[in-house]
């Protein structure tokens, strides 16, 4: 490196990180600040008010299980969508593969809208529920469904590029080998992709227990039966409880932090086991 | 002998059957009929019913919230994207990986937190919210507002796509490049720009794409008021309250047919590009 362009580098530098910085404390930084700030405003005591609340509980519990069933079905899609994308050859693959990646480019709001024109009171398949007796909007089936929506492409998107780049080669030597369907996903595939599924899974995770458009569509907010955590930030903002509304989202931005924590060790000490576009 | 047309290549490796079917039950019952729904279900009004519930001067000015709004958002974020990429990418400073881990704080922040934090903001009694109010600005409650939160949600997209780019760009070519003479402007217009701007391309697309439909960090700062700081994604859910399912749908569709057009574009220039770039 010359010494021209170093000088020209390092007069740029103090300028150009200065910048960036100062933009990423702006829009960034300050709003997560405010959260705990606000959180705070009345003290402790006041933060903790707002998790004395039966119906704060509640929103924890039904939060944590709709992740719960949503987050291992989509890992189970995930698996099964990279194990048949990367390891055979056959027509219309890219077209599951711009299918698969949808659901990003798709309004949170529209993610919840189809499922009430499927399913609610002028739904589609309305006739068909009624005379089951079953319902769908404005239940936890409901904010399943949409939650499975949003979150659809996160475990397959981390493990696709992986495993097309490492390739079939110990697979296929594990097959020569005799060794069975079973044997060669548990003892070859998964070891290989653990990381990446981990890595998925954790980004799954947050937006299913972050979502906010999609499940408000579809959950009525019902105090205590389909509100889930960011619908009680939203029901306590609008009462002007902004507190409690601070309050219970410090959880969920607590979360974030956990799941970038998180994120960044995986980059860090996997690097080489995650897909090629997230090591850096 | 000409090959046989095959719908799939052989393969030993056991499993295709099941995985093939498993996925494509899986996208079409949670990807391909509701979507199906939202394309088919707006024509329940006919061609003109369709045509009217998308041109109400409400629905079109929220449409026009949106999109505009997004737009702007996005070039905001390209510039701004580009300038933490290189901070990111060509120096060394301290914090580096906690400032490299932040960039993706708007992708993992319920987008609910992120709208009452930044309300509380840029209210008129919030910290910089007042500052405003003193000179006679108002940020929150108006389009403005809407701006901010969809800079905020598209930040890590531009830096994202860009910053893999950036590490990977021939660092010689740039030396050949200032061998020759080339000033350091030079260099960063005929080396850097053009092997990054169809990533920047796709950045700016990505959050493009995610500001159109956002919502939930949207609503609390928006101010919501009809043709004024009500964007599209609020007025479906608006019809959807008042059981006007044809017509969510039908902002619902004219939201994603839009929106696929901009990004199409947007791939059209990345391909010519790229074809320039190879050449």
């Amino acid at each position: 490196m010359s010494a021209a362009r170093r000088s020209a580098v390092r007069g740029a530098a103090p300028f150009v990180i200065g910048v960036g910085v100062l933009w990423l404390a702006l829009v960034v930084l300050l709003p997560l600040g405010m959260v705990f700030a606000e959180a705070f405003r009345r003290g402790l005591e006041g933060f903790l008010q707002a998790f004395d609340e039966p119906d704060a509980w509640a929103a924890v519990r039904l939060t944590l299980l709709v992740a719960a069933i949503s987050v291992p079905l989509n890992a189970l899609f995930g698996l099964a969508a990279a194990w048949c994308i990367s390891r055979y050859e056959f027509r219309g693959k890219a077209l599951l593969t711009t299918l698969i990646d949808l659901p990003f480019s798709i309004s949170p709001v529209i993610s919840g809208l189809v499922w009430v024109l499927l399913f609610g009171t002028a739904g589609w398949f309305a006739p068909l529920l009624d005379a089951l007796g079953v319902r769908v909007i404005f239940t936890v089936t409901g904010l399943v469904l949409a939650t499975i929506l949003v979150t659809l492409p996160f475990v397959a998107r981390e493990l696709i590029p992986l495993m097309q780049q490492q390739g079939a080669d110990e697979e296929l030597a594990a097959l020569t080998l005799g060794a069975g369907p079973w044997a060669i996903f548990s003892k070859v595939t998964l070891p290989n992709v653990r990381w990446a599924l981990l890595y998925g899974v954790l980004l799954c995770n947050a937006r299913a227990m972050g979502e906010f458009g999609a499940v408000s569509v579809v959950s009525g907010h019902i105090r205590g039966l389909t509100n889930t955590l960011p619908l009680h930030v939203e029901i306590l903002y609008n009462e002007y409880d902004f507190v409690g509304a601070f309050a219970t989202a410090t959880v969920l931005a607590g979360l974030a932090l956990v799941t970038l924590l998180i994120k960044s060790l995986l980059e860090w000490r996997f690097a080489d086991e995650l897909a090629a576009t997230r090591r850096h | 002998m000409t090959r046989r047309w095959r719908w799939k290549e052989p393969s030993v490796l056991p499993g295709f059957g099941l995985t093939f079917g498993f996925v494509v039950f899986y996208l079409s019952l949670f990807v391909l009929i509701p979507l199906a729904a939202l394309i088919l279900r707006p024509w329940e009004l006919g061609l003109g019913g369709f045509w009217d519930a998308v041109t109400t001067p409400r629905a079109l000015a929220a449409l026009r919230l949106s999109f505009y709004a997004a737009g702007v958002a996005a070039l905001i974020n390209a510039v701004m994207g580009l300038v933490l990429a290189w901070a990111l990418v060509r120096y060394e400073f301290p914090g580096k990986r906690i400032i490299d881990a932040l960039v993706d704080l708007p992708f993992a922040l319920p987008t609910a937190v992120a709208g009452i934090a930044l309300t509380a903001i840029y209210a008129p009694n919030g910290p910089i919210g007042a500052w405003f109010d003193e000179i006679g600005v108002r940020i929150a409650y108006t389009p403005t507002g809407v701006l901010l939160a969809l800079i905020f949600v598209g930040l890590p997209f531009v830096v994202r796509s860009v910053q893999p780019v950036l590490e990977d760009v021939d660092r010689e070519i740039e030396e050949a490049a200032e061998t020759l003479g080339a000033s350091a402007f030079q260099r960063a217009r005929l080396v850097i720009l053009p092997a990054i701007l169809p990533a920047l391309i796709s950045g700016v697309g990505l959050a493009f794409a995610r500001a159109v439909g956002e919502y939930g960090s949207v609503i609390f700062i928006a101010g919501n008021m009809p043709l004024k700081s009500e964007i599209a994604p609020l007025l479906i859910v608006i019809q959807l309250e008042q059981f006007n399912y044809a017509g969510a749908a039908a902002i619902g569709l004219a939201m994603l047919g839009l929106s696929f057009m901009v990004l199409l574009a947007l791939n059209g220039l990345q391909a010519i590009l790229s074809r320039r770039g190879q050449a």
